[in-house]
């Protein structure tokens, strides 16, 4: 994927709204608050990714992996993230399964029709897709 | 079904795009792959940290006007929370320029400054000292 500037910054219409459902009913947020909520974002990325990457150097891994971003958490001592991060990882890896299980249905039944068509996808990429196609498209609110 | 979606009103289970939070992820040249769960986990996180901040800089924030959150209030949380440090430089706080030009004034009497920069601009209006997004 390229990388053009503008993707290192999140969807304003999904910040807003993230923002908008921790905040109380009513409250006004202005438009430089929420870019810099949204600059702050993506620099919590970053910064977390450098983390979690110094625990997969030390654990003499080159992928990061889910024990590693935990473990950032803790280092930026945001230890509060941790027990709903767990929850949610619990979930995602059983809709994973099923979405897993549900394409290789799927493939048995193409393959039969379209031999040709099957590649060797990275899974990564296969379930971002998927994810993707889940997700708003950029709108402004 | 799955369980309680544990994302506040949203019925999904991370709002953020994977594939945007991926393509920040690796623009760090040391990081060479990520593992899905890591790249969910991230995801997750930092709609976590964009509550967190937001709920947080709207209750310690010293505006009078608590119906809205202001840039104000969360270059104020970047100064006062050790958790929120890392924010500082990108959320720079924000002087009048007529307190910047007092503040100029003061280094040349005090030898600091030997330039005297005229500033036409003696209104008081905030200066900006970083450029505001265009929400497109």
């Amino acid at each position: 994927m390229a990388e053009r500037p503008e993707d290192l910054n999140l969807p304003n219409a999904v910040i807003t709204r993230i923002i908008k459902e921790a905040l109380p009913e009513g409250v006004n947020i202005s438009k430089e608050a929420r870019s810099a909520i949204s600059r702050a974002a993506s620099v919590f990325v970053l910064y977390a990714t450098s983390c979690a990457n110094n625990f997969a150097v030390k654990g003499k891994r080159k992928t990061l992996n889910a024990g590693d971003v935990l473990s950032a958490m803790e280092e930026m001592e945001f230890q509060r993230f941790i027990a709903p991060l767990k929850e949610s990882l619990e979930v995602y890896r059983r809709e994973q399964k099923g979405k897993k299980e549900a394409r290789k249905d799927k493939k048995a039944d193409s393959e039969e029709q379209d031999k040709s068509r099957e590649e060797e996808n990275d899974e990564d990429d296969e379930r971002m897709e998927e994810e993707e196609q889940n997700d708003d498209e950029e709108v402004d609110n | 079904m799955a369980a309680a979606r544990l994302s506040g009103g949203d019925n999904r289970l991370v709002s953020l795009p994977l594939s945007r939070i991926r393509v920040i992820m690796k623009s760090s040249p040391e990081v060479s792959s990520i593992n899905q769960d890591a790249l969910f986990l991230t995801a997750k996180a930092t709609e976590l940290f964009v509550q967190y901040l937001a709920t947080y800089s709207y209750k310690h924030g010293r505006g009078k006007e608590k119906r809205s959150l202001t840039y104000s209030d969360l270059s104020h949380t970047a100064e006062e929370s050790e958790t929120f440090q890392f924010l500082a430089d990108i959320l720079p706080k924000k002087i009048l320029a007529s307190k910047y030009l007092k503040m100029l004034e003061r280094e040349k009497r005090d030898g600091k400054v030997e330039d005297d920069e005229e500033d036409e601009d003696d209104d008081d209006k905030e200066e900006e000292s970083e450029e505001e997004d265009d929400e497109s």
